[in-house]
């Protein structure tokens, strides 16, 4: 276990030296991430005001609370790890990281929390700003609040092993970027992305709550809004849950079976 | 078997590639059923290793070299045969197995290229799980063999070629392995820094009694390392002995160079002219006939200088690989 902290602390040591290098792209990196949410807090605060000042129970403010939530959340839970594995496998150095006596997604788990780390200040910077400007009205429910932390993790370990396992197409697919652009066009409407889950339409808000997307991002983020129910809390963690499980299980499968078939074509 | 190093016993590696004919139509039919081949990478090849060993492994491209290290290293799955490093089977990479072997691939990088080396040397550290005491063993030894102190605190990006390789040699070999599988270690490099990696992995061996394979299209590296070679070619095993022995039986000809002054002698009665430079001629003559020959230019002509040399070890292994085994 000491052995596993150690490599943990010194892959955080690593990515963040790596990431530190370069500041420019760090704060472009953050631009896109902030940009995103804005537009949609944008266009939903004109569609509030137009429609008297409330939208299926939203308030202008609390679509501010929502997307400048959003914007957290997103960050916290955010992978990159399907955009780098067709790069790994295309371009073999996969097989330096099969080659060491550690598992690789060890060093992508230390890599990811290390960005998030550098990240954070800029992102509760742009939050205080967005506050300022967009007026948010926060609810806020102590227990609620509280509960939102390990939904939080929940929902980052979720999405980092569905995500994961997903990248895994790389092992056999030349081209991954078809099924990246597939999953994450699903994660933008089934996610609360685009529009908090209870303003879609009902077919849609029953296929989210089937799938884990919306286990991903708009339960912790209406936990920690305050829109939920202490059940729905309790349903949500047990879907997180079965969900985290299932990640877990497929990941290992589908890691096998990669490297079996990576083994079989070389790198 | 198991006081061996490595063991390889009629060993196969086959790859499924698809292939098509040229034009739209073939590639629309290509959409809907692909056509595949087996090909052979590697051919029912066997050989052993003893601990302690330098072998080079020699072949042109396409021959088969990467795949058998890759293979013998846990990154590829035989098709077929026998095969173990240390005891143990490679595609199982186990975690024992993984601490005690390294390959280091000439054309591909480990090192993180945005920071210093040494900051990817502590995080090779904590991957193999070295006590402090022993890392700093081997990285001041490392530091002192490949002269690597004004090197280590500088971004990989920012260091020449040959720098960098000589970090990725160090990175590969901070946990001490005992099999060191090299696959072109001197690919692009100048003589200088060529000839730095060459006696450093002579040093290693003698020091660890590391077992090493070594692949390298720069025969000197072979000539300076390894006593054996293992020449395959196909897939296939061409030859497994001494590089002497094998020189020797490909080696039909000398090369006589003669010096005189000017080129206004015709030496093709002596044997085959192969260059005339500024009065400097090169002859290739029979083995057998070099004596005789030698005798009769020296009693003929206004010699200034004459050597006998063999021909270069390139082009004998250019024959090797062109008429195949002995």
């Amino acid at each position: 276990m000491s052995g596993l902290i150690d490599l943990y602390l010194q892959q955080f040591k690593t990515s963040l030296a790596a990431m530190l290098q370069y500041r420019a792209a760090l704060v472009i990196w953050l631009i896109g991430q902030i940009l995103e949410p804005l537009i949609y807090l944008v266009v939903w605060t004109v569609v509030s005001q137009t429609q008297g000042g409330s939208v299926g129970g939203f308030t202008t403010g609390e679509f501010a609370a929502y997307f400048i939530g959003l914007m957290l959340v997103n960050h916290l839970t955010y992978t990159w790890i399907m955009y780098e594995y067709e790069y790994r496998v295309r371009h073999g150095s996969l097989s330096f990281a099969l080659l060491r006596p550690v598992h690789p997604i060890h060093s992508d788990i230390a890599d990811n929390v290390s960005s998030k780390v550098v990240s954070l200040p800029g992102m509760f910077l742009a939050a205080v700003v967005l506050g300022l400007l967009f007026r948010p009205t926060f609810h806020f429910v102590p227990w609620a609040v509280a509960a939102a932390v390990p939904a939080l993790v929940m929902a980052f370990l979720l999405r980092f092993f569905i995500e994961w396992c997903l990248a895994l197409a790389a092992f056999w697919m030349t081209r991954v970027n078809a099924v990246n652009q597939t999953y994450f066009a699903a994660m933008l409407f089934l996610s609360g992305q685009v529009a908090p889950v209870a303003l879609l339409p009902g077919w849609i808000q029953t296929t989210a709550a089937i799938l884990p997307f919306r286990w991903m991002i708009a339960f912790p983020l209406e936990l920690l809004l305050g829109r939920l129910t202490p059940i729905q809390t309790m349903e949500g963690f047990a879907i997180q849950g079965a969900w985290i499980g299932l990640g877990w299980i497929s990941m290992r499968i589908v890691w096998r079976a990669g490297v079996r078939a990576y083994a079989a074509v070389g790198g | 078997m198991t006081d061996l190093a490595i063991h390889t016993l009629d060993l196969h590696k086959e790859y499924v590639v698809s292939e098509r004919e040229a034009g739209i139509a073939a590639a629309l039919r290509g959409l809907v059923r692909r056509q595949t081949k087996m090909i052979p990478a590697v051919d029912g090849i066997s050989f052993d290793l003893r601990p302690g060993e330098v072998v080079g492994f020699l072949g042109p491209n396409g021959a088969g070299k990467t795949t058998t290290l890759k293979m013998l290293s846990g990154l590829l799955h035989p098709t077929a045969g026998e095969l173990s490093v240390l005891g143990r089977t490679p595609w199982q990479r186990e975690r024992a197995f993984l601490q005690q072997i390294t390959l280091v691939m000439g054309q591909r990088n480990q090192l993180v290229w945005d920071i210093p080396a040494i900051d990817s040397f502590e995080l090779n550290r904590s991957i193999y799980r070295l006590s402090p005491a022993d890392y700093h063993h081997t990285l001041d030894e490392l530091t002192e063999l490949l002269d690597l102190a004004p090197l280590l605190h500088k971004p990989v990006r920012n260091l020449s070629l040959g720098e960098r390789m000589k970090c990725e040699v160090a990175a590969a070999l901070l946990h001490r392995p005992q099999v060191v599988f090299l696959d072109e270690p001197t690919i692009g490099l100048d003589v200088t820094m060529q000839r730095r990696i060459r006696s450093f992995i002579a040093e290693y061996n003698r020091r660890n009694e590391a077992t090493v394979l070594l692949t390298s299209h720069y025969m000197a590296d072979v000539e300076a390392l390894c006593r054996r070679v293992i020449v395959i070619h196909h897939g296939r095993l061409l030859y497994d002995g001494d590089l002497s022995a094998l020189l020797r039986s490909f080696t039909a000809d000398k090369t006589i160079v003669v010096q005189l002054g000017d080129c206004s002698n015709d030496l093709s009665a002596y044997g085959e002219v192969v260059s005339c430079d500024e009065g400097t001629v090169t002859l290739r003559v029979p083995k057998g006939e070099t004596a005789r020959v030698t005798s009769r230019l020296l009693a003929d002509l206004p010699v200034i200088d004459l050597t006998v040399e063999d021909p270069p070890i390139e082009e004998v292994i250019e024959r090797v690989f062109e008429q195949g085994a002995p």
